[in-house]
């Protein structure tokens, strides 16, 4: 029995060691990546620490404050480092709180299409026969479909079910199953192939020896075995679910103004953009690419750090 | 080859069939139409009578077939936001979306292209380097973002292209088109960049990595050996066998490319069906999401059928293994 902190050196002892942390250390991009984006996390889920100002609270808000440009241009305000928008709310604390909702969404969006993607390619894979042929023919089926049409469809459609006014208390709900819905043919397709492979080898048929039923076989000793090549589309699936978000709340289609996410913001600022007030759009516009960008390149450099070829 | 044509032919009807079932699907158990149509305070029996002279009493399967029948001759009745017929409507804005689209997949072509021989030709330049960062960003990038930036730089600041629209249009009989004035042409600029971008990138890195796999070959080598100029060498016989792939990318992108219009559409205000379809989505007007996915799907699987046809046609050594599957 190892003391916790001797079992926390431990972790650290190993993980140092490893593939992965070489790999990392290698490359500056890397690195710089990783660090944007936990500079990015921590500024997003500590909003209600770090920011400047509650842009929620509608008692600290002033009209008068509306559209004042970033702190160094003329007229703008120490008080208000990346200016303010429409409503008088500052810009930097939006973009904060706006950042949580795209992470959260993005996050539930990528575990709700790996959830649906895991069991059902994990079922084809592991049953065969009709079953895999029917979940595989709606997989390419919707395969030859964009994304974002699907998650459009499903917003639509979920609207009418709900009704206009419902349907903004669950915009954040509908948004995860729709973004969720449109992802999760990878994640099928990718855990049925690895299955098929898996499912012939010794290990597998010792289970079945012993007796043990089929979906135990496959939960417990099959889908451990499968889960690698899952996580690195899930980091980069990440990226386009943000995308997939912010695009929809862009749209209209997405998170209403109350509950702004980064989308959201930009669609606000688009309306002032002739008016000359360029920093309501383009500040969450940058946030949101540079995010983007950092978590694409962390996707990138994990498939390549876990592809056994290129080691 | 026949074998194969028809066994696509039955796929792509069964596709168009589950497609349509969808939209049906979401025409009748989406809301209740009855109510849509007359409001909620009809009385009880009118609204018995209304949901029989709609049909809306018949055995399911009876339904779907007259919806396939009335799909197949473009009824899909009306739209409830317009109240107009859905299938005017969207025949009305095919032409904006078309002529964007194919604007913006030549753009995506007549520079992606070069550039990718370019880069796959000489991949240490540092000219290559920073087209293939830039070419990262352009994947990072959300098409409505680059909109946004392109406005704000062609539009706000510069003032050189307007950023909504498409200019004045000249009718030719059912198509209105926006290619015979200047203001039209100058209108599709930004939209058609912005549209295009993305698939620019994703031409430029296939192309890229297919010329750097070509140049290993041995025919390239031999050609090399033979004499001939390098732009010989790297036109008539590397960039040629890269095409194939190109062919089918292409194809297979104008299909994204035209659902992506609906965020270009959306950005530049430009009166396709796009933007059409996301008014229909914003207003649950849902004849109009049906037969916007069933013109989409029926786009999709057509532009699917071509590609495999061609891919035959180009390939042939495609042709002799198909020939040997179809005989099994």
């Amino acid at each position: 029995m190892m003391l916790p902190t001797a079992r926390v050196i431990d972790f650290w002892r190993k993980a140092s060691d490893s593939d992965i942390y070489w790999s990392f250390t290698r490359s500056k991009l890397v690195m710089v990546s990783a660090l944007i984006t936990a500079i990015f996390i921590i500024g997003a889920f500590g909003a209600p620490y770090l920011a400047p100002h509650n842009p929620f609270d509608l008692a600290s808000l002033e009209l008068s404050d509306a559209f004042k440009p970033p702190a160094w241009e003329d007229g703008g305000e120490a008080k208000y480092l990346l200016g303010t928008d429409d409503q008088g709310r500052d810009l930097l604390s939006t973009i904060m709180y706006g950042s949580r909702i795209s992470l959260v969404v993005g996050f539930m969006a990528v575990i709700f299409a790996m959830t649906v993607g895991i069991t059902l390619g994990l079922v084809a894979g592991y049953l065969g026969g009709a079953v895999d042929s029917f979940i595989m023919r709606v997989a390419d089926v919707q395969l030859s479909f964009p994304a974002i049409l699907i998650a459009l469809l499903v917003d639509g459609v979920s609207r009418g079910i709900l009704g206009q006014a419902r349907h903004s208390d669950f915009a954040e709900a509908v948004l995860v199953v729709a973004i969720g819905l449109s992802y999760w043919v990878q994640y099928a397709r990718t855990v049925r192939g690895s299955v098929l492979v898996e499912k012939s080898k010794e290990y597998v048929q010792a289970a079945r020896v012993i007796g043990l039923p089929g979906p135990l076989i496959a939960i417990r000793h099959v889908l451990p075995n499968v889960l690698g090549p899952v996580l690195v589309i899930a980091t980069i699936n990440l990226a386009l679910a943000i995308i997939t978000e912010a695009t929809l709340s862009f749209l209209g289609v997405g998170l209403p103004p109350t509950e702004p996410s980064l989308g959201t913001l930009i669609r606000i600022g688009n309306d002032f953009l002739f008016s000359g007030e360029w920093w309501i759009t383009i500040f969450p516009g940058i946030v949101l690419a540079v995010l983007v960008l950092a978590v694409n390149l962390l996707g990138d450099w994990l498939r390549d750090a876990l592809n056994p070829k290129l080691r | 080859m026949i074998a194969f044509i028809i066994r696509r032919l039955v796929q792509a009807a069964l596709v168009m069939l589950a497609v349509a079932f969808i939209a049906f699907a979401m025409f009748n158990y989406v809301g209740d139409p009855v109510a849509i149509i007359a409001g909620q305070d009809l009385p009880a029996e009118q609204r018995i009578e209304l949901r029989k002279s709609l049909g809306l009493d018949d055995p399911t399967p009876v339904r779907f077939a007259r919806f396939v029948g009335n799909a197949v001759q473009g009824k899909f009745g009306l739209s409830y936001r317009t109240a107009e017929p859905v299938g005017k409507m969207i025949l009305e804005r095919l032409p904006a979306t078309l002529e964007l689209s194919i604007v913006a997949m030549i753009v995506a072509l007549c520079v992606g292209i070069p550039m990718g021989v370019f880069s796959g030709l000489y991949p240490r330049h540092w000219l290559s380097r920073s087209m293939m960062t830039v070419s990262l960003i352009g994947i990072s990038l959300p098409t409505f973002l680059i909109g946004i930036l392109l406005i704000l730089i062609f539009a706000v600041l510069l003032g050189w292209l307007p950023s909504f629209g498409r200019g004045d249009v000249v009718k030719l009989g059912m198509w209105s088109t926006g290619f015979l004035t200047v203001s039209g042409w100058k209108a599709v600029i930004l939209p058609s960049i912005t549209l295009g971008l993305f698939q620019m990138t994703l031409i430029m890195r296939l192309v890229r990595s297919e010329m750097l796999e070509v140049l290993r070959t041995d025919y390239i080598k031999f050609a090399r050996a033979r004499g001939l100029t390098n732009r010989a060498v790297h036109f008539g016989h590397a960039l040629k066998n890269t095409l194939v792939p190109v062919i089918t990318i292409t194809g297979l992108q104008l299909g994204s490319i035209i659902a992506f219009a609906i965020i270009t559409e959306t950005v530049f205000s430009w009166p396709g069906v796009g933007l059409l379809f996301l008014q229909s989505v914003q207003a649950v007007d849902i004849p109009v999401m049906a037969a916007y996915l069933v013109a989409i799907g029926m786009l999709f699987v057509m532009i699917n059928l071509i590609v495999d046809i061609l891919y035959f046609v180009v390939d042939p050594r495609l042709r002799s293994s198909g020939a040997k599957a179809g005989a099994k």
